[in-house]
């Protein structure tokens, strides 16, 4: 059996672990990353980016569809346009075919051994890989595990040809004409939506009382209207029961049984970390619930290896991933970093998008400290106007003793992009006087946010 | 949270602080009278034999009296502290952890604030209505200073740069908006630091400055007045130790990666552990206010060694039944649960011998003071490659010096030059060491 040493092996090349080898090869490290699949992990080959690709061609696509006949404000008239979703789903392989390369490129210009095949740990510092040309065995002086996740199935309802995960309705060639969406999360909402504008009838059954449940009730208010508009009927309260000939058995939130026609059935009820199959229970680590333990340098309870990204915890996203990855990078190469982050900012691609961070209000009250909070509504916002959607709001959460900021929120047409400002603000310390001092370009969204800080401080402009 | 009037008066004593431990040393107060002290927080340290023990605050409350100062030997069980403690009014009941109402240098600041309905009403409902406009608080100039346990207010770069230096965030003062901490304040830090205070015009001082001897300086000075009643003869050899020095590369090179890197130590534990078994005398307590000579069959060998809190022995017991690399291991061990300040009394006390060792320090000749009640101690100078003449020409060798002290009462001349000429003998021809006789 072929063997092979390195200082630093990582496990995983999601966005957490390409980023980590990538910065250990930078800083001279011999490295060695181990990939079952394609590089980029579930982000780039199967989450992020393919649905954002998706999501990008229905929104064209309905934009489109509202013009046929004179019916756009805009004065826009179009023939009744057509979608081909072979098509679509061949874009976005393109894309995601062009970053699966890239994020090899980078690999190798930063001098990373690159092993595809499926590791298993024989110690902590010892793996195997069972690769196309047999087993390789890997030994290393600094372990990184990054594993990642994977979608949380239900028994009842096993992926097959009808019910499918995100990954399948990633896949798919044929808009679905009747389309149920179990779970009301970020995932199923985000292509729930999609799909809706695609032209497909979509249901949406959520278990719990309402949708997006880690989010305010403002926050997600608007994202509930739009999917009122575009004809998706969202059911909370309601359990998945089983599958029927015709579509999906459900109990209501009146506790009857119903019927639920659909053609696909698209199950997102979460994702749980990837901890089985690769040798986990052999190296025996400290546990936190489901997740590998990590201190705050991401060290695991054994020695010299680390964990990172979505197999240690929430949030589960693929920035948190990079940012651990690159620290640990850093720490192996000696330096001193500690993860001591302000906040992990969040956004949720429905319509209108959503994006969070730092604390909410109550999140923020929880804590016992005094707040002060802005707001500011797009309707009063002239950019807001122009691209004809108004939906949605920016909100800022500040101490009331010195108006150090917290949180900041916004729900919106594109207010993702807000997500750069808002961490900066978070990260830098700054007080509701330093938003509101600071010149916000005209016409824009983030204009917003000036307007909620100052009106924190009592004194917003247009309103 | 407010502070009642209705208070009660909490008497600290000094706690049992070690077994058979009567009295302890004040070393030093963290509170005056008039601070107010937080539950657990740290009030002072008192130390036993070698060991120091910090005394928390059981209560919440107001330093009302300090019973003793820096310096003085308090007993056990006897009054340290009295805390005028403070309880909450009846009235709040379900009380917020206590938000930022910590007192503060500065005197004029927050009124503690008053607590947060607890059912605010959430803000607006509409996206249309105005945002909420809570009262403000002017005069935010500097900022509120920031409260105990909240973290620092900094920039990432500032934060980055503070972790390079090791610089712990929390002791910065923030002179930015709410206190944030900027790369002046930073600045300001390193200005300050050890290489910042130069004097650059000489000048006469006639400054003294009254320092108490107290603590471990305290404890050494007794023991080194006690031993100085003991007449000392010292004996200075000079020992060839090419050999050992290549034997001991050899095996560090070689060792196993479980095994400790070895000093030069455990190769003179070993010869002194020899050396003893010819003359069991050396190893030996004198009690001479009873005038009995203790000679223990057990090897016990004090290592004198510097650590940030001073000279401090910890000892490897029973080096007879060690190997060299046994040695090494416990030498390690010991050497940084001294350093670390966490030895125990047992590790610091009992031993039968010592070895004093200032390595690259060592000098050419020491005169070591025996560690009363023992009767000899062996002190190693530093190592040094000198010429040596073999007969025919110079050659360099690795030399050292051994300058050792033996109690004169109860050792004789002529049985410390036998003592060292034996440690000599076996150093120079290691292999010697390993022999069993």
């Amino acid at each position: 059996m072929k063997e092979i040493s390195c200082k630093l092996l990582v496990i995983g090349a999601g966005p957490g672990g390409y980023t980590c080898a990538i910065r250990a090869g930078q800083l001279g490290f011999d490295t060695v990353i181990v990939e079952a699949k394609k590089a980029g992990g579930t982000c780039l080959n199967v989450g992020c980016i393919p649905s954002k690709a998706l999501i990008h061609a229905a929104e064209e696509f309905d934009a489109l569809a509202h013009m046929v006949n004179g019916g756009s404000p805009l004065g826009i008239s179009a023939q009744s346009p057509t979608l081909d979703l072979a098509k679509t789903i061949a874009w976005k392989d393109g894309i995601v075919g062009r970053l699966n390369s890239g994020v090899a490129g980078l690999l190798k210009k930063a001098g990373v051994k690159v092993i595809v095949g499926w590791a298993t740990f024989r110690d902590g510092k010892t793996v195997e890989v069972a690769t196309e040309l047999g087993p390789q065995v890997v030994r290393a002086e600094q372990v990184v595990i990054a594993t990642g996740s994977e979608a949380v199935t239900l028994p009842f309802l096993p992926f097959g040809e009808r019910v499918i995960s995100s990954t399948g309705a990633l896949a798919l060639t044929e808009v679905p004409e009747k389309l149920v969406v179990v779970g009301g999360g970020y995932i199923g909402l985000e292509l729930g939506t999609a799909f809706a504008k695609m032209g497909s009838k979509v249901t949406v059954a959520e278990a719990q009382s309402r949708i997006l449940p880690q989010y305010d009730a403002e926050l997600t208010r608007p994202v509930s209207k739009r999917l009122r508009e575009l004809g998706i009927e969202v059911l909370t309260g309601a359990k998945a029961k089983g599958l029927k000939r015709d579509g999906l058995s459900v109990e209501t939130e009146a506790g009857n049984e119903t019927t639920l026609a659909a053609d696909k059935i698209l199950v997102t009820v979460g994702r749980r970390p990837l901890t089985a199959g690769w040798g986990l229970e052999d190296i025996d680590l400290t546990m936190d619930g489901p997740f590998i333990r990590i201190d705050e340098q991401c060290r695991t309870s054994m020695r010299g290896v680390f964990a990172i990204g979505d197999v240690t915890g929430e949030p589960m996203l693929a920035h948190r991933a990079m940012a651990q990855g690159e620290m640990v990078a850093e720490i192996i190469a000696g330096k001193k970093r500690i993860w001591d982050k302000i906040s992990i900012p969040a956004v949720c691609f429905t319509d209108p998008e959503i994006v969070t961070v730092g604390l909410s209000p109550d999140e923020a009250r929880a804590t016992g400290i005094e707040i002060t909070t802005g707001q500011f509504p797009f309707q009063a916002n002239g950019r807001a106007m122009t691209l004809g959607n108004e939906s949605g709001f920016i909100r800022v959460v500040a101490r009331a003793d010195n108006h150090v900021l917290l949180g900041l929120q916004g729900v919106g047409a594109g207010v993702a992009e807000l997500s750069a400002a808002f961490s900066l603000a978070l990260e830098m310390g700054a007080r509701l006087e330093d938003v509101a001092a600071t010149i916000h370009a005209h016409p824009t969204q983030s204009e917003a946010f000036l307007e909620a800080a100052l009106g924190a401080l009592g004194h917003a402009i247009h309103i | 949270m407010r502070w009642s009037r209705d208070v009660a008066e909490h008497v600290i004593r000094l706690p049992d602080v070690g077994e058979g431990v009567a009295e302890a040393e004040l070393v030093e107060w963290h509170v005056k009278v008039g601070d107010l002290v937080r539950e657990d927080a740290i009030l002072g340290a008192v130390m036993t034999d070698k060991a120091t023990v910090e005394i928390p605050s059981p209560v919440e409350g107001k330093v009302l009296w300090l019973g003793a100062n820096v310096g003085d030997v308090v007993a056990v069980g006897s009054n340290l502290v009295r805390l005028d403690v403070v309880g909450e009014e009846g009235e709040g009941a379900a009380v917020a952890p206590a938000p930022a109402a910590v007192p503060s240098p500065k005197p004029k600041i927050v009124a503690t604030a008053p607590e947060p309905a607890p059912v605010a009403p959430p803000a607006p409902a509409t996206e249309r209505a105005a945002p909420s406009r809570p009262p403000l608080r002017q005069a935010l100039g500097g900022g509120a200073p920031r409260a105990e346990g909240e973290k620092p207010l900094a920039a990432p770069a500032v934060r980055l740069r503070a972790r390079e230096a090791g610089i712990d965030l929390r002791q910065v003062v923030g002179t930015g908006p709410a206190g944030r901490i900027t790369h002046e304040d930073l600045d300001a830090v390193f200005a300050k630091g050890p290489e910042g205070a130069r004097v650059h015009v000489r000048q006469a001082r006639t400054a003294v400055e009254d320092i108490k001897v107290v603590g471990m300086r305290r404890r050494i000075a007794e023991k080194m007045s006690a031993a100085r009643s003991i007449p000392h003869i010292t004996y200075v050899e000079e020992i060839d130790v090419t050999a050992v020095e290549e034997l001991r590369a050899a095996l560090n090179a070689g060792k196993r990666q479980d095994q400790p890197r070895l000093s030069f130590l455990p190769f003179l534990m070993r010869a002194m552990v020899r050396a003893i078994d010819e003359q069991p005398n050396l190893n030996a307590h004198f009690d001479d206010e009873a005038g009995i000579i203790h000679q223990h069959a057990g090897v016990h060998i004090g290592i004198a060694a510097q650590t940030p809190t001073g000279l401090m022995v910890p000892v490897v017991k029973h080096a007879e039944a060690l190997d060299l690399w046994g040695m090494g291991a416990e030498l390690n061990r010991l050497a940084e649960a001294a350093k670390a300040g966490v030895a125990t009394r047992e590790e610091l006390t009992g031993s039968t011998i010592t070895i004093t060792s200032l390595g690259a320090m060592g000098g050419v000749v020491t005169t070591p003071i025996i560690n009363h009640p023992e009767v000899a101690i062996v002190g190693v100078n530093k190592m040094m490659t000198r010429p040596v003449w073999d007969g025919a020409t110079f050659i360099p060798r690795k030399m050292m010096n051994l300058s050792s002290s033996f109690d004169h009462r109860v050792i004789d001349g002529w049985d410390a030059a036998v003592f060292i000429q034996r440690i000599k003998t076996l150093l120079e021809t290691p292999a010697m060491i390993f022999i069993e006789s």
